[in-house]
């Protein structure tokens, strides 16, 4: 019998890993010195960012604010920020020429609009749906101003018209076409008739009225808010049109939607402007004038409307067929199958896209600083024109740069919370 | 047993039209046409009165007018004494030279970035988010503004390169000067024979096209690899270089010198077109560098595995299998983002360089007033453009999207 001279009774602890793998260190080198061309690319990242600091923080952190001129920065100290003109004229960056005694009006719209896009953006509040409902005429008014009740009548008109529709549908007729021309022939008759004398009517008996701001008096980012906002409510269902014409079966309708989706991604949005502010009094009837802005914002929101279109069909083009296939012969028809089953998906899956063109949308509001309207870009030029402030430009247009880049990456960072909220796989 | 009953026999009824899906498509398609030929007339009609009243008519005939402006940027000879229509023509040039160069920094950057942001090196991984993003999110027409004014503001001026002791001095081996003129590069002088070393270059490039193709039959045949990468680049390279010194290197390069209180020779860019293209490259590049990213994460990673069990080696397996999966994901959107540089180009005007929107669409439709015609022409180049690079893309989308159902 051999004779065991050694067994282990207990179990050695596991050894704590080497101190190269954890903490710091471990991190350190799995993430930053993997291999010499990673360590190389490391000590080169650090380099470019210290470089980017070293001149950018002092220059920042010690800009003067106070002074009346670039002229007083410059002899106060020229290497360091002038932010003095966003001291002085902040204002302007943020409403254009708008009335400075008013200035409450776009301050109110801005912070109700982000009231109104609380329920849209997250679905737990959903039950305050009505304001964001309410908020684009709200919006109209407290910037143009003028009548209260020439607003609210357009609401109650096109209230009454959808409640017909749908009533119509529910109850009587079952067939949408001809409930839909039957909405529509009254809401007519609502606007050309009865809309004048009772917004008369009701001015004379309870005047509310905000004075009147033109729209030549818009600028700065209440511009850009106007522009890009009203775009974005406004391409979002146009797109969904556009895409569903796209993908139809009827062929005149499917021509119309290529050839409009075609053609304004054709060109590019500047000569759509132009065609706004030079053209459009071409195809219009002579003695028309319409308002610059809303020919702007008309123009913008078709164009994003074509890209939007191109993003959703993207989307359908990304649902299995059997989906469609699916919802018919559950016995949906083309709109309940939309409704339901299409859409949902197809808009889940586009969402990156669609945020994408919102964000471009926004972006492309500066655009209109080319047709010499107000815009941050366009006002820069202005403030620059000026003699005290005469060579001034990184100032500027970092703080400008700055605010564009909140909006677009906030919108970014939605959509990615978003599309986690909504994954349904895994 | 009852037969079947027969079905019942139907009347046309009008309101069929409108409920019955066998018509109602039909009679939607109608309508919808009536509405938008009667939409068309009427904006037709509008333009024809308005011309009326504005006692104007339609004619393209100011395109042969003497134009009577200059233009600094051109491409092709024109003075202030050509044609409206050769100014539309440099123009157009000039969109198209500021579209490609613009493209091939915009492809290079975006590449670089986007794979670059797949390291693993977390710092660098986070710089180039931060590229990406800040690019992104700024509009385009800011960077433009932007880079002009790093380019005008932050140079000297020529007159600073003066002197024994100049403020400034030209970079690369006294050979690029970067005023706050625009920057001058040294420009190649084709001398007698230079035609030749251009025919050999391409003749190599042939040949080592060629030769590719004779290694890869000889690869399938025999199962023998050549080293193609090192024969290939001595094939292309090595016959123009012997004959770029056996004829007494007919090529030589015009340095830009300073003559006055300017530079002289040498290629002249301007910082217009300098700051155009840069903003519009490094703009695209944050989407293309996105677009690659996307790429190469969408192809699963269940492929390389499959293919590093089959033996391949790493590079083949980056060549053979992931890359043309990715490149299917990354081409179309990658010429849809070199249509909308193309597009952006029009922004010219807020630097003052002269592009088509500058010259057809700004100063001849201001000297000529003719808004509508000038529109249209502008909006046909474009048009024709786009239309050419997205019959490309679904061309691409034809021939290389994997067949389902």
């Amino acid at each position: 019998m051999t004779k065991i001279a050694f067994v282990r009774e207990k179990e050695i602890p596991p050894s704590a890993p080497p101190i190269t793998e954890v903490g710091i260190i471990g991190w350190l080198s799995q993430n930053l010195f993997s291999s010499w061309l990673n360590s190389i690319l490391t000590v080169l990242s650090v380099y470019f960012i210290v470089i980017m600091l070293w001149d950018f923080i002092p220059w920042a952190y010690g800009g003067h604010w106070n002074t009346k001129s670039l002229r007083e920065c410059l002899d106060l100290d020229p290497d360091v920020a002038c932010f003095s003109v966003l001291a002085a004229r902040w204002k302007q960056l943020l409403f254009g020429l708008y009335p400075s005694e008013e200035y409450w009006r776009p301050t109110l719209t801005f912070i109700f609009l982000l009231l109104a896009a609380v329920p849209i953006l997250f679905p737990k509040f959903f039950r305050f749906f009505w304001f964001s409902i309410i908020y684009p005429g709200l919006a109209v008014w407290l910037l143009w101003g003028g009548s209260f009740w020439s607003i609210s009548i357009v609401y109650i008109g096109l209230t009454v018209g959808t409640l017909l529709f749908l009533s119509l549908i529910r109850r009587y007729l079952k067939n949408y076409i001809i409930a839909a021309i039957l909405a529509f022939f009254f809401t007519a008759v609502f606007f050309l008739f009865i809309y004048n004398p009772l917004v008369v009517l009701l001015n004379g008996i309870l005047p509310i009225s905000l004075p009147f701001v033109e729209s030549l008096k818009m600028g700065g980012f209440t511009l850009s808010l106007i522009v890009g906002v009203t775009g974005i409510v406004a391409s979002f269902p146009i797109g969904i049109l556009l895409a569903l014409g796209r993908q139809s079966n009827l062929p005149v309708i499917k021509m119309i939607c290529v050839g409009f989706i075609e053609f304004i991604r054709g060109v590019p949005l500047i000569t759509l402007l132009f065609v706004a502010s030079v053209l459009l009094n071409y195809f219009l009837p002579p003695g028309t004038n319409f308002d610059i802005v809303l020919r702007v914002v008309i123009m913008v929101t078709l164009f994003s409307a074509a890209y939007m279109a191109e993003v959703i069909r993207g989307g359908l083009a990304g649902l299995p067929l059997g989906q469609h296939e699916a919802s018919a012969s559950l016995g949906l028809t083309y709109w309940q199958s939309q409704r339901l089953i299409i859409m949902p998906q197809a808009l889940k899956i586009s969402i990156p896209g669609i945020v994408n063109t919102f964000i471009g949308l926004f972006k492309d509001t500066t655009l209109v600083s080319i047709i010499s309207l107000r815009d941050p870009v366009g006002l820069a030029s202005t403030i620059r024109a000026d003699q005290k402030w005469n060579g001034i430009y990184w100032e500027l247009y970092v703080a400008i740069g700055l605010m564009f880049f909140i909006f677009c990456w906030g919108m970014s960072q939605y959509s990615q919370y978003l599309e986690r909220k909504l994954k349904t796989d895994k | 047993m009852s037969s079947p009953s027969p079905p019942p026999s139907e009347s046309f009824k009008f309101s069929m039209l409108l409920s019955d899906t066998r018509y109602r498509g039909m009679s939607l398609q109608v309508i919808t046409f009536i509405i938008f030929m009667a939409v068309f007339f009427w904006l037709v009609d509008n333009t024809i009165k308005n011309l009326a009243l504005l006692d104007k008519d339609v004619s393209f005939n100011f395109l042969w007018l003497r134009a009577g402006y200059d233009i600094n940027q051109r491409l092709i000879p024109y003075s202030s004494d050509s044609t409206h229509g050769m100014a539309a023509l440099v123009g157009i040039l000039n969109t198209l030279l500021v579209a490609f160069v613009g493209c091939i920094i915009a492809t290079v950057l975006g590449l670089f970035v986007g794979i670059l942001r797949l390291s693993k090196n977390w710092i660098v991984a986070k710089l180039m988010s931060a590229y990406i993003e800040g690019f992104r999110n700024v509009p385009v027409l800011l960077w433009i503004v932007m880079v002009f004014a790093l380019l005008t503001e932050f140079t000297s001026a020529p007159r600073a390169f003066k002197g024994a002791e100049p403020e400034a001095t030209m970079v690369f081996f006294e050979s690029v000067a970067i005023t706050n003129r625009g920057t001058y590069l040294p420009a190649p002088v084709l001398e007698e024979g230079a035609y030749w070393l251009l025919l050999c270059f391409g003749l190599s490039i042939v040949a080592g096209i060629y030769f590719l193709r004779y290694a890869n039959k000889k690869k399938k045949d025999t199962g023998k690899s050549l080293p193609t990468f090192w024969i290939s680049a001595a094939v292309i390279v090595l016959p123009t270089f012997i004959l770029f010194f056996a004829m007494g290197q007919p090529v030589s390069l015009e340095y830009p010198y300073l003559k006055g209180f300017n530079f002289k020779d040498g290629i002249h860019l301007r910082n217009s077109f300098l700051a155009l293209t840069l903003a519009l490259a490094f703009y695209t590049s944050a989407f293309i560098a996105e677009i690659v990213r996307a790429g190469i994460m969408a192809v699963s990673k269940g492929q390389s595995e499959a293919a590093a069990s089959l033996g391949l080696r790493p590079n083949k397996i980056m060549r053979l299998i992931i890359l043309p999966q990715a490149l299917r994901i990354i081409v179309p959107p990658l010429i849809s983002n070199y249509l909308n540089l193309t597009k952006n180009s029009s922004l010219a005007i807020a630097v003052g360089y002269m592009d088509v929107r500058g010259t057809l669409g700004g100063i001849t439709l201001n000297q000529t007033g003719r808004e509508l015609e000038s529109m249209l022409l502008l909006m046909g180049f474009y048009l024709a453009v786009s239309l050419l690079i997205s019959s490309f893309i679904n061309y691409f989308n034809r021939s290389f999207q994997i067949v389902v159902r």
